[in-house]
C-alpha cells in the first residue's frame, strides 16, 4: 500500500514538474529587472518554504513519538528531518547563486541567510547524533529532544538575526503581501512550483521511512541473535 | 521548594568537586587566556576597531571554554557508575539538570571574570566603571549557555566522540544568545548610551533563558530517565 502512495506522489510530482519547468524556461519572459536569473525564485522559495514545514512536522511527529513510545512516529520524524535538511540546503545554495549574479557576492551576512544556514546547522548536527547512538529507543528518545530545541530555537534564531541585520528582498507574495509585487502567471507558476517540490518532498520522506524502518528491523533480528 | 533544594544539593556536591579538583575551572581558564593570546595576533590589540569587536571576542572564548566545562559536567558522573546512582536516588531529573546547570554558570562566570580581567589588561580596554552592567549581561547570558551545555551535556554523556559532538550541537542553538550578548557587551565597552535596541537585546536573553530553562525541565525525565 504505501508503495503505491509512494509511486502515486512520485509520479504527481514528476507530471507538475515536467508543466513547471515548461512553464518557467519556455513561457514566462525574463523579469523587468533581474533578467533571466529570477527563474531560481521557482526553486528557491519552495524549497525554503518545503524545508521549514518540513522541520514543523518532524517536530509534530517527534512529540508524538514521546507520547506514543511508537517508533514508526520516530523514523518518520528522522525521515522529514533528513529531506528538510537537503531541502533547506537547495535553498541555501540557490540563494547563493542569485545573490552571486544579483548583489554581486556568494554570500551576504543577511538575516534570512543566515537563519536557514543555523537552521540547516542545528539539524546536520540532529544528523549526526543519530548516527552517534546505535540503542533505537535511546536515538528515537534524544533525537525527539533535540527536535523539540531544534524547532524552538530556530524560531528565536529567526527573529533575533532579523533584528541583528536585514537586507534580503522584502516578501513578494500575496500571501505576506496583499498582492501587487509579483506578477499573477509568475505567482501561479510558484504556486504549482511549490507543490511539485512539495510532493517530491513527500515521497521522498515516505521512501527514507521504509529505509529507516527496514533498518530498524534488520538491527533488532542482529541482537536477536546475539543474545 | 523540595526541588530547589534538591537542584542545590546538587550544585553544591559538583561544585565542591570542582573545588578539590579544579580540573574544568584550571582547563577552561588557561584555555580562555590561550585564545585571547592567538586573538592578538589576527587583530591589532590596541586599536579602536578591536574594542568595537572586543564584545565578539569575549564571547566566542566563553563558549569556547564552555564547551570544556560542560562536557566534563556529566561526564564526571560515568566513573563508578555514579549517574546511575543518582538517578536511582530520590533526586528528580529536572533537578539534577538544573543544579548541573547552576553549577556550571558559576565555575562559566569564575572563568569569564578571570577573561575579561585579562582581556583588559592584553587590549588596553577599561572595564572597571562598567561592571555592574557587565556583569548583569554575564549573569543572563551564561544561564542560557549553562541550561543548553547541561542538558546537552546529558544527551551527549553516552555517546562515541561526546568532546565532538557537543560543541557541534550547542553552538548553532546558542546563536540567538550570543548575538544578544555579543551586541550588550559591546555597547558597554563601548560606553555607547542606554538605548532601546539594548533593552531588545535584553529581552531576547531573558526570553532565552526562560523558554530553554522551561525545556529542559518538561524534558529532563525524557532525556536521564526513561
Amino acid at each position: 500500500m504505501r508503495e503505491k502512495v509512494v509511486i502515486a506522489l512520485a509520479a504527481a510530482a514528476a507530471l507538475l514538474l515536467a508543466y513547471n519547468l515548461y512553464q518557467i524556461f519556455l513561457v514566462l519572459p525574463d523579469e523587468a529587472l533581474q533578467g533571466g536569473i529570477y527563474r531560481i525564485i521557482f526553486f528557491h522559495v519552495p524549497a525554503g518554504i518545503v524545508g521549514m514545514i518540513g522541520f514543523f512536522i518532524a517536530l509534530t511527529f517527534a512529540v508524538w513519538y514521546l507520547v506514543s513510545g511508537d517508533l514508526r512516529h520516530d523514523s518518520l520524524s528522522a525521515s522529514i528531518v533528513e529531506v528538510s535538511v537537503v531541502f533547506t540546503t537547495v535553498n541555501i545554495v540557490t540563494g547563493s547563486i542569485w545573490a552571486r549574479i544579483i548583489w554581486g557576492a556568494w554570500w551576504v551576512w543577511d538575516y534570512r541567510l543566515t537563519s536557514q544556514l543555523v537552521c540547516a546547522l542545528i539539524f546536520f548536527g540532529y544528523l549526526l547524533l543519530r548516527r552517534a547512538i546505535d540503542e533505537p529507543t535511546q536515538r528515537a528518545r534524544l533525537s525527539a529532544a533535540l527536535t523539540i530545541f531544534g524547532c524552538v530555537d530556530s524560531v528565536i534564531v529567526w527573529k533575533s538575526i532579523e533584528w541583528f541585520r536585514n537586507n534580503h528582498p522584502g516578501p513578494v507574495l500575496t500571501i505576506r503581501t496583499g498582492g501587487g509585487h509579483m506578477d499573477p502567471a509568475m505567482e501561479h507558476t510558484l504556486s504549482l512550483n511549490f507543490l511539485a517540490i512539495l510532493l517530491v518532498g513527500a515521497a521522498l520522506a515516505l521512501v527514507r521511512m521504509r529505509q529507516e524502518s527496514t533498518a530498524r528491523e534488520i538491527d533488532s533480528l542482529r541482537r536477536a541473535a546475539h543474545v | 521548594m523540595n526541588f530547589v533544594l534538591q537542584a542545590f544539593a546538587v550544585a553544591r556536591k559538583d561544585l565542591a568537586i570542582e573545588l578539590r579538583t579544579k580540573e574544568s575551572l584550571n582547563a577552561a581558564g588557561s584555555f580562555a587566556i590561550v585564545i585571547l593570546l592567538l586573538f592578538s595576533f589576527a587583530f591589532d590589540p590596541g586599536s579602536d576597531e578591536t574594542r568595537e569587536i572586543g564584545g565578539g571576542l569575549l564571547w566566542i572564548v566563553f563558549a569556547f571554554a564552555g564547551a570544556l566545562v560542560f562536557n566534563r559536567s556529566f561526564a564526571r558522573e560515568l566513573p563508578n557508575e555514579c549517574l546511575d546512582t543518582l538517578l536511582a536516588s530520590p533526586l528528580s531529573a529536572a533537578s539534577l539538570v538544573i543544579g548541573k546547570s547552576l553549577a556550571n554558570w558559576v565555575t562559566l562566570l569564575v572563568v569569564e571574570f578571570v577573561s575579561l580581567f585579562v582581556f583588559g589588561i592584553f587590549y588596553n580596554v577599561s572595564w572597571v566603571a562598567h561592571l555592574a552592567p557587565l556583569a548583569a549581561v554575564f549573569a543572563l547570558a551564561t544561564w542560557g549557555v549553562s541550561i543548553l551545555g547541561a542538558i546537552f551535556g546529558a544527551i551527549t554523556v553516552n555517546l562515541r566522540l561526546r568532546e565532538l559532538m557537543l560543541p557541534v550541537i550547542i553552538y548553532p542553538l546558542m546563536i540567538p544568545l550570543l548575538i544578544g550578548a555579543i551586541e550588550l557587551t559591546r555597547m558597554i565597552l563601548n560606553n555607547e548610551p542606554a538605548s532601546p535596541e539594548e533593552l531588545l537585546w535584553g529581552r531576547i536573553l531573558i526570553v532565552f533563558d526562560v523558554v530553554f530553562t522551561s525545556l529542559a525541565v518538561i524534558l529532563s525525565d525524557t532525556i536521564l530517565v526513561n
